[in-house]
């Protein structure tokens, strides 16, 4: 219709209606910003739990992982004979396996003396077992019997384990009824299944664990020659290897245990179900707004109608309602959803936090709702009939 | 038909409600309108002044007879053909009507807006050089709820010739207003008016403002009656 920008540039008629009556605007920013943080809360709080669920299984030193068929997750794990570690070293793609023993085990909190369950992790000290180079120095505290390291962002009900550790106190407590002392802190965080972890030896996990069948195994890591192709070797060592163990790469390892909590638990439906509440709350009252804006400013409507407005830039002016609110409503939420997710790290050290597609995806939602909301509002402008005017 | 006429009006009928309901509310009306031309339209209330006032500005549909405005025919005409004569005709009406939320400068501005061709600027520099034009260039940024009965009235004028109209209609303007604002407003429009060229079909019970008329006609039971001009 007209060329150029400023040559279209007309009054800023969506945002004067909207700026105009503050106390309508305030109603509706607090409602679009309170299904903002419900969406975020919720979504954060499955991504949180589904990626909490993977906080040891990211560290792992592997291309590949072996397991048990049986193994459903973490919190359910099932020994695979370790000679077939051993069988896929045979391999020319493999240059290193470790065998990892995977179990909870009654920790006491020597400060209160209540035991809770940890997850205790055994492997070859000389062996390498996560990715962080700092590991390897720790573990040869490990060759010592009765040796254990105690990841430091384990939940505090485990005691003040790495306070009493940092201060120089020799730190022994009971595991699995036996006596345990704490050579070193390691870094790992609780995940959804494990309130804390802990790293020991074998040999030690062994001791703790007398049921455990020495040739037993719940977790085999294998990594490959730089330059092999993981999916190639999975297929492969699928083919040779028995039935009793199952060949995972490191991103389907990971998948394995989020896929466990997505679709064995309730967890996504909960959490995905009160998003959804947040989203229809949203929609009503952006609705209720907008339609009886719309209702309000029928005859302005109307008079702009006879003046000789065409009923699409009317239209165009509720979507602009809509696209404004949608803005306006989500940047408060977002730093909100920033602020409450700094509230549950520190609350419960499940790794929560603002991600880009959860960011984009909580903006399209409400995005989606306000001009949802205004389409339905704009069906009321049919009724601004410029005849009835005069 | 004659292209010079501003309107032109033909064995004009129109009927409201459907069966027997259905009610008769102009009977064949004919009249012409000259360009810049002032013609007022008098006549007791419910007598279709309105009616007739709605189907010249093509805000409604023309069931029977001729309409022809600028030259074009209003009967059988679409939706969007008349929403786009609809911006070469000013519009007054009985409230203000004015846009709430915005300001005098904003509401004349929005008439303005509907020139095609014209910058932003240039736009804007039209909404006041009206806003002078009635008097009210102290009241730029007031928003109607602060403006007195007359001074929106007066804004309301400016927003209509504001899209340089060449038909101006306007449906009892001084109703709302006490004798002396109302003869102040009519006068003006009038004025400018004539300035513009613009025809100008005015609705009125208002007796003090006959004067302003070039041509008076008298509407009873939806059929006009022969006056002396």
């Amino acid at each position: 219709m007209t060329s150029g920008f400023w040559q279209g540039r007309r009054i800023p008629l969506a945002w004067l209606l909207l700026s105009r009556q503050p106390l309508r605007l305030m109603v509706a920013l607090a409602g679009i910003c309170f299904a903002g943080i419900l969406m975020f809360m919720q979504l954060g709080f499955r991504d949180g739990l589904f990626d909490a669920s993977v906080t040891v299984h990211r560290l792992f030193d592997a291309d590949l992982v072996l397991m048990s068929p049986r193994s459903m997750s973490s919190i359910s794990m099932s020994g695979f004979p370790r000679r077939r570690l051993v069988q896929a070293m045979a391999h020319p793609d493999v240059q290193g396996t470790t065998p990892v023993n995977w179990n909870f085990l009654l920790w006491r909190n020597p400060e209160t003396l209540k035991t809770r369950s940890i997850l205790a992790l055994g492997f070859e000290p000389i062996d390498p077992l996560f990715t962080d180079p700092e590991l390897a120095a720790k573990a040869k505290s490990l060759t010592s019997r009765g040796r254990v390291l105690f990841d430091k962002r384990s939940r505090t009900e485990f005691g003040p384990i790495a306070e009493w550790f940092e201060e120089g106190r020799i730190v022994e407590t009971e595991l699995a009824g036996k006596r345990v002392r704490v050579t070193g802190l390691v870094s790992l965080g609780p995940s959804f299944g494990a309130d804390g972890n802990l790293l020991t030896s074998r040999e030690t996990f062994l001791e703790l664990l007398p049921s455990t069948p020495p040739g037993s195994i719940e977790i085999g890591l294998v990594r490959l020659r730089p330059g092999a192709d993981p999916e190639a070797v999975t297929r492969s060592l699928k083919e040779s290897l028995p039935s009793d163990v199952q060949v995972f790469t490191r991103q389907d390892f990971i998948d394995f245990e989020k896929n466990y909590w997505r679709s064995s638990t309730s967890i996504g439906f909960i959490f995905s179900l009160g998003a959804a509440m947040g989203f229809v709350v949203g929609c009503v009252i952006v609705y209720q707004i907008l339609y009886s804006d719309v209702s309000d400013h029928l005859p302005e409507y109307a008079t702009l109608l006879a003046m000789g407005y065409r009923l699409n830039t009317l239209m165009g002016v509720v979507a602009r309602e809509g696209v404004f609110l949608a803005v306006m409503g989500y940047v408060p939420a977002y730093a909100a959803g920033q602020g409450l997710y700094a509230l549950v790290r520190s609350s419960t050290k499940l790794p929560v936090a603002m991600d880009l597609p959860r960011a984009t995806l909580v903006f399209s939602l409400i995005l989606v709702m306000c001009m949802g909301s205004a389409l339905m509002a704009m069906r009321r402008l049919v009724d601004a009939d410029p005849a009835e005017i005069f | 038909m004659n292209e010079r006429l501003t309107v032109q009006v033909e064995g004009l009928s129109h009927w409201f409600g459907t069966g027997a309901m259905r009610r008769q509310v102009l009977q064949s009306i004919s009249m012409q309108i000259a360009p810049g031309e002032v013609v007022l339209l008098t006549g007791p209330s419910g007598c279709g002044k309105t009616t007739l006032l709605t189907l010249i500005g093509a805000l409604r549909k023309v069931q029977q007879g001729d309409v022809c405005v600028f030259g074009h025919q209003l009967h059988g005409s679409h939706r969007g053909q008349r929403q786009k004569l609809r911006r070469h005709i000013g519009m007054i009406f009985q409230g203000h009507n004015l846009l709430r939320c915005l300001t005098a400068e904003q509401n004349v501005q929005m008439g303005a807006d509907l020139l095609p061709e014209l910058s932003y600027r240039a736009r804007r520099d039209q909404a006041r050089y009206w806003l002078r034009a009635v008097g009210l260039d102290d009241h730029l940024s007031k928003l109607p709820h602060d403006l007195s009965g007359g001074q929106k009235q007066r804004v309301a004028i400016a927003r209509a010739l504001a899209a340089r109209p060449q038909l101006l209609l306007a449906d009892e303007p001084t109703a709302a207003l006490d004798s002396v604002t109302g003869r102040e407003v009519v006068d003006l429009l009038q004025r400018l008016a004539r300035e513009q060229a613009c025809a100008v079909l005015m609705v009125t019970h208002d007796p003090r403002i006959v004067d302003v008329a070039d041509r008076l006609v008298q509407m009873e039971d939806g059929r006009l009656i022969p006056t002396l001009g």
